[in-house]
This record gives C-alpha cells, sequence and structure tokens, in this order.
C-alpha cells in the first residue's frame, strides 16, 4: 500500500515540475491565444544561461535566477514586440509557424554554441537532501520545484485579478480592438505576457537543470509535457494547469509501478482520455 | 568602357571549368605514394563523449607514426584517417558512416564506442560492401543486435570486445569477493545494451539466478529518465544490497541522486558504461568513491603497441602528459583498432578489392595493446574477445583511481587493491 501512496506522491512532485513547464504556455495562449513551439527550447535555453552564470560568476543556481529571470523576460518582450507581434491575427497559424521555425533556430544555436554535451547545475546538498514523512523519503530538490511551481501560479493568479497589468492582460485577451479603444497599447501588454511566461520558463529551466542533465536536443520532448499539462488542465486556467501536470506526473508514476516501459505512455494515455471526455480539459476557463 | 562578356569568353570559361577537375585529378597520380583512406566513426560530442575523449590524443600519435606509409606487396601507401563526428546518435552515425563510405570512398572503416556507434557503422558497411573493423562495444549487443546468424556470420563487418559472458563473470566474482547478501536490483534502460544486459536468456538474468543471485528487474525506462523512484521503491522492497546495470552517465547520476534522496543505500554498485570515467566519478562528488565497474584496460595491463612498442603504462601517462587528464579505458582500444588497420593493411593481398581487405581482417592473429586479437577464435564468427577484469573506484590523493580488484577471469593481469563496501 505504501508504495502506491509513494508512486502517487512521488508523481505529484514531478507533476510541480510539468507545471512549471506549462504554466507560460497556458499564461501566453490565456493572453494572445499563440501556442508558442519554441517554448521547450527556450526552457533549455534559460538551462544554459543559467549554466554560463554558475560557471562564469561561480555562484549557486538559485542565485544564477536573479539574472536568468530578468534576461528571460527581456528576450521574451523583444521576440514578441520584434517578431511574433508581425505575426498575431485573426488566423493563429502564422504565428505557430514562426515559432515552429524559433524552435529549430535555438536548438541549433544553442548546439553550435554549447556543443551537443549533457550539462548540468551543481546544486550542492539540496540535490540529495530528503526529509522522512510518514516512512516516505521525500527529496528536498522536488519538494522545493513542487512548491515553487504553486508559488508561481499564485503569483501569476494575483497578478491576473489583482493589478492593473492583469487587468490589461484580461482586456486585451477579452477583446483586443475595444482595450485598444480604452488607451492600451496591445504590442506592449502582448510583450509584457511573454516577458512574464519567460521569466517562468527561466525558473523551470534553472530547476530542470540542477535535477538531471540536459543538451540542446530535449527542449522537444520537455514542450510534450507542458502541453500536455495544459491541455488537460484546460486552456488558459492556471490553476488547471498545476492540476493538469500533477496527472500528468502520477499518471507516469503509476504507470512505471505497473511497468517501467510504461511511464511515458501511461501520461499520454490519461492526457488522451481527458482529451476523449472533456476535450476541452477538466476545468476550461471561466469567461468573465 | 565595354565590360559585356562575349559569347565565346563565356564558352571558354565554362570549357575551362568543366575541364579543371579532369587535369586536377590527372596531377594527383604524380604523387609519390597511393593514399588509403581509413573512415573513422566516433562520438567526439554527446552523452558519449567521454568514449572519445582520447581521440585526439591517439590520431595524433598514430599520424605521426603512419606519416611514412605503410608497406602492402612491395609498395608504400599513405594512410590518411577521416574521423566523423556521430554525436551519439545512431542515426548520425548511420549518416556519416554513408558520407564516409560514398561521398569520401574511404576503403576501410571503423567506429568505435557503444553499439549505437558500432551497430549503425557496421550495418552500412555491410551493405555497402566496405570492410568494417568496430571495438568498443560488448560483442552480443554487436552481433545479435544486427540480427547476425551464428552460423553464417557477416562479410565485411569484424569486431573486438570482451562479451557479456565476460562481464557476468566479472560482476559476480567481484559481489562473491564482498560478501554481501546476494540480492541485486537491475538497471536496464530500453536502448541497444539495455536489451541485450537485460535479455532473459543472452544477458545477466539466466547466469545470475543460476550462481544464486536474486535479481530484482523492474523493466525497461526510456534513457534520460527523469524520475526512478518506482526502481529505489522495488530494489528497497526486494531488500537488494547490490546495484547493477548498463546505463549512460546522466541516468546514473538521476538514479544516485534520487537513491540518496530515498534512503536507499546499496553495499555494492557495480555498473556498465556510466562508471568507466574519472569526469563522470568526479561529478558525482564524494558519492562516486566506492563505485565499481568492468575494467577492459588500464596502465597495469601487461600488453605493448605492435605498432610503436609502447606499454600500455606509457601509453596512458602519455596521455596523462599531454592532456593534464587522468588515462581513460578506451585509449587503449582506439590504439589498438588502428594497430589491426595497420597490420591488414601490410597483409592484404589486394589493398583495391574489399574482399581481399575483409578476408585479411578475418585472418588477423595479432597482440595488441589490449591483448590478443585473433578472428578464428571468436565465440561468433566475425568477433574476437579481449580479457576483462573488474575493479573499483578509490580515494587517491585528492582523486579517484581505478584499481583492479578481481582478476579471476584474466589471471593474467595484476590485481591492484582490495574491495571496499560504499557507505
Amino acid at each position: 500500500m505504501i508504495e502506491w501512496v509513494n508512486a502517487v506522491v512521488q508523481g505529484i512532485l514531478l507533476g510541480g515540475l510539468y507545471a512549471l513547464f506549462a504554466a507560460g504556455l497556458s499564461l501566453i495562449f490565456g493572453v494572445m491565444r499563440l501556442v508558442n513551439i519554441a517554448h521547450g527550447d527556450l526552457i533549455i535555453l534559460a538551462a544554459y544561461l543559467g549554466l554560463t552564470t554558475t560557471t562564469m560568476l561561480g555562484v549557486h543556481p538559485f542565485v544564477a535566477l536573479l539574472i536568468v529571470v530578468p534576461a528571460m523576460a527581456g528576450i521574451g518582450y523583444v521576440i514578441q514586440r520584434g517578431l511574433l507581434n508581425q505575426t498575431l491575427g485573426p488566423d493563429i497559424l502564422p504565428p505557430l509557424l514562426v515559432t515552429f521555425g524559433l524552435s529549430v533556430i535555438l536548438q541549433n544555436a544553442l548546439l553550435e554554441g554549447y556543443t551537443a554535451d549533457p550539462q548540468k547545475l551543481s546544486g550542492g546538498v539540496i540535490e540529495t537532501a530528503s526529509v522522512n514523512v510518514g516512512g516516505m523519503a521525500l527529496g528536498v530538490l522536488p519538494l522545493l520545484t513542487f512548491g515553487i511551481a504553486v508559488a508561481v501560479i499564485a503569483g501569476l493568479q494575483w497578478m491576473f485579478y489583482s493589478t492593473a497589468l492583469g487587468r490589461g492582460f484580461r482586456a486585451v485577451s477579452d477583446n483586443q480592438d475595444i482595450a485598444q479603444l480604452m488607451g492600451l497599447n496591445k504590442a506592449h501588454v502582448f510583450g509584457l505576457a511573454m516577458a512574464l511566461a519567460l521569466a517562468v520558463t527561466a525558473i523551470a529551466g534553472i530547476l530542470l537543470g540542477i535535477r538531471t542533465s540536459f543538451d540542446p536536443s530535449i527542449g522537444g520532448g520537455r514542450l510534450i509535457f507542458g502541453f500536455e499539462a495544459v491541455i488537460i488542465g484546460g486552456l488558459g486556467n492556471l490553476w488547471g494547469t498545476l492540476a493538469g501536470g500533477v496527472i500528468l506526473g502520477v499518471a507516469q508514476t503509476i504507470g512505471a509501478k505497473i511497468d517501467p516501459g510504461w511511464q511515458v505512455l501511461a501520461g499520454h494515455i490519461a492526457f488522451l482520455v481527458v482529451l476523449a471526455v472533456r476535450p476541452n480539459g477538466l476545468f476550461p476557463r471561466v469567461s468573465h | 568602357m565595354k565590360n559585356a562578356s562575349t559569347r565565346r569568353q563565356v564558352l571558354g570559361g565554362l570549357a575551362a571549368t568543366v575541364a579543371a577537375p579532369a587535369i586536377l585529378t590527372s596531377t594527383r597520380a604524380y604523387a609519390a605514394n597511393p593514399t588509403l583512406k581509413v573512415g573513422f566513426v566516433t562520438p567526439s560530442t554527446g552523452p558519449l563523449a567521454g568514449f572519445a575523449e582520447a581521440d585526439d590524443y591517439i590520431l595524433e600519435g598514430l599520424r605521426a607514426h603512419f606519416a611514412g606509409g605503410v608497406e602492402n606487396n612491395g609498395k608504400t601507401y599513405d594512410i590518411e584517417i577521416i574521423r566523423k563526428d556521430s554525436q551519439s546518435n545512431p542515426n548520425r552515425a548511420a549518416e556519416v558512416a554513408a558520407e564516409l563510405i560514398l561521398d569520401d570512398e574511404v576503403d576501410i572503416i571503423t567506429a568505435a564506442a557503444t553499439p549505437d556507434t558500432t551497430n549503425p557503422v557496421a550495418d552500412q558497411a555491410e551493405i555497402n560492401e566496405v570492410p568494417c573493423i568496430t571495438t568498443d562495444a560488448p560483442w552480443q549487443p554487436y552481433f545479435f543486435g544486427r540480427n547476425g546468424n551464428p552460423a553464417e556470420g557477416f562479410e565485411y563487418t569484424y569486431h573486438f570486445f570482451w562479451g557479456l559472458e565476460d562481464v557476468i563473470a566479472n560482476f559476480t566474482g567481484l559481489w562473491n569477493d564482498s560478501g554481501v547478501a546476494k540480492k541485486v536490483g537491475g538497471l536496464f534502460p530500453n536502448d541497444a545494451d539495455g536489451n541485450a544486459w537485460g535479455h532473459p536468456e543472452l544477458g545477466l538474468p539466466a547466469p545470475l539466478a543460476a550462481q544464486g543471485f536474486e535479481l530484482t528487474d523492474p523493466g525497461r525506462f526510456q534513457p534520460l529518465n527523469d524520475d526512478f523512484s518506482n526502481y529505489i521503491a522495488a530494489f528497497k522492497d526486494a531488500g537488494c544490497e547490490i546495484i547493477t546495470g548498463v546505463m549512460i552517465p546522466p541516468d546514473f547520476g538521476t538514479f544516485w541522486a534520487q537513491a540518496a534522496q530515498q534512503g536507499f543505500q546499496p553495499k555494492v554498485a557495480t555498473i556498465g558504461k556510466a562508471l568507466l570515467f574519472p569526469s563522470a566519478i568526479a561529478a558525482l562528488g564524494d558519492r562516486g568513491v566506492g563505485l565499481t565497474t568492468e575494467i577492459w584496460w588500464s596502465p597495469n595491463h601487461p600488453f605493448a603497441s605492435s605498432l610503436t612498442g609502447t606499454s600500455a603504462g606509457e601509453l596512458a601517462n602519455g596521455y596523462t602528459a599531454a592532456t593534464g587528464r587522468p588515462w581513460t579505458q578506451p585509449i587503449g582500444f582506439k590504439h589498438a583498432l588502428f594497430e589491426v588497420v595497420s597490420n591488414v593493411v601490410s597483409r592484404a593481398e589486394d589493398l583495391d578489392d574489399p574482399v581481399a581487405v575483409a578476408a585479411a581482417i578475418k585472418g588477423t592473429k595479432m597482440s595488441t595493446i589490449v591483448g590478443d586479437i585473433d578472428w578464428s577464435a571468436g565465440p561468433v564468427p566475425n568477433v574476437s574477445k579481449t580479457p576483462l577484469v573488474s575493479g573499483q573506484w578509490q580515494k587517491a590523493g585528492d582523486g579517484v583511481e581505478l584499481v583492479i580488484t578481481n582478476n579471476k577471469h584474466a589471471p593474467q593481469i595484476p590485481v591492484g587493491g582490495d574491495l571496499q563496501l560504499l557507505g
């Protein structure tokens, strides 16, 4: 019995990581109906920025967040204003294709710059530290990841519904033209949304880099888990994204409990079942 | 000023362009020696890059040695080694092997480092009928992984290394020495190595059971796995005191960190592939000390190069002196690979005939820096076996050092110390 409980708990913690992958995706889809195919590669870019910062300055990866988060936010704003805003329109296909191209460019640029060697961010003792809860040993790093995921989602939720910036996000999301008439600069608001999304991506990238090794090609695999978490939870719903990540993580560890070969498959099956039963996800965005 | 080209100028220029290659190739025929091209596919980058770390050092030494050419039937051949990076990816390995065969038109192709490199290259060579020599991958995944039939064998592709039976004999010898409970946890990924090692009859399970070891094998995981908690739970449940498997360093790193997080502490951890390199052990910090692994080659192996006469110790020390890095096991095998190439080139009846070259490979009988190579004495056709021992990473001064602790399977190689239990 306890091992099943353990599998579920480990899955929930893994779900925290997936929710972090997905939060940025969920945010930009909610605000501007943009599906960002390059999201996974942006996570890896953040991990590499973290690597560069830690090796150059000799600091802990968490300290590197102070540099990587603003850097990724800046990159996000520039990409949005310089590139993606030009493609946004009634048709959702052009931005999708542009981000697809961006993904290919990012992967190859990282391959050129950092080679295909796997890299890892060294987190020190935190990597192996654990706490004992009811006969289960829970790693401090996975717990911390989950805690950060909840904090990030809560922070985004608060920003969305309690600040002027969030009101702007919701306004352009509801009706872009009327928001423009009310004096909001749509291009700027979209830029800020992308900056915020990539700031979250920076956190996800650093945590991924401490947890496991990364190389330029693994972004695509992370994107799938992010997408599945968003869709299971319901598009544009932030708490739903967290729930989606947890469902995906638990499905994977339960699958692996039955047979380790089923780990990845079980996650995909859970996703397909949700799509079949509730095509809009479990908690589709409520209309305001 | 008139600057337009006339029709005649354009035609003349075109004719010169078309004719140029013909003139250029004919000048090459005047060169002193004919050139024999040897292709070499190796994972210079990617997760397997550790295997290829010493390539530069080995190739540099060999180029200096080959500068005088190699004699065949009274004619001296220059040897040109063309290296291509597989990026640790089997598809990429097949792609660069095809490039070497079709574009560079190599006469012999070689490859080293795990079945992910050797198998696709050997398959391309066999299809295109180019003689191929590979090493640095256990022979079962090489031979059976390519659907080899022991009754027929392959025509152009040859391999030298040890096999799973040697690993099993060494691992069980090591575990019997340790005196811990005979309960073993197995970590086998879903790749060529993992499926071969975990195979119920051809891999570890059957011989382990025969020797009274209880193996817990939860199943195959996808390489670059994020979560090993179910493996750890299963091993804890079964009371495993020994951990074994064949993994890439990132997966072992993830597993070993999670095992520590979840309070699982085996007494012996003997892992193939992941623990071969000092850099991989250094990345694990203190948790790398005491891990055990197979040893295919070391500076203490009592062998010498047939090309240069340098001993194993001299070759390893030369690498450390040239790069400032500790020796690694593939150094000897990379060197031996080109010992065989040179030997084959000198003996082949007709270097322009791939069949004759393949026949020369098959007839190889020589002593190299990794031991004797003789394709007539292999367990299956196309495979020649080299000796294998096992040992432990032990603290030596500031760093760690790989010490041979068990040589029962190859007594000609001396033991360097005793096995110490973990934690």
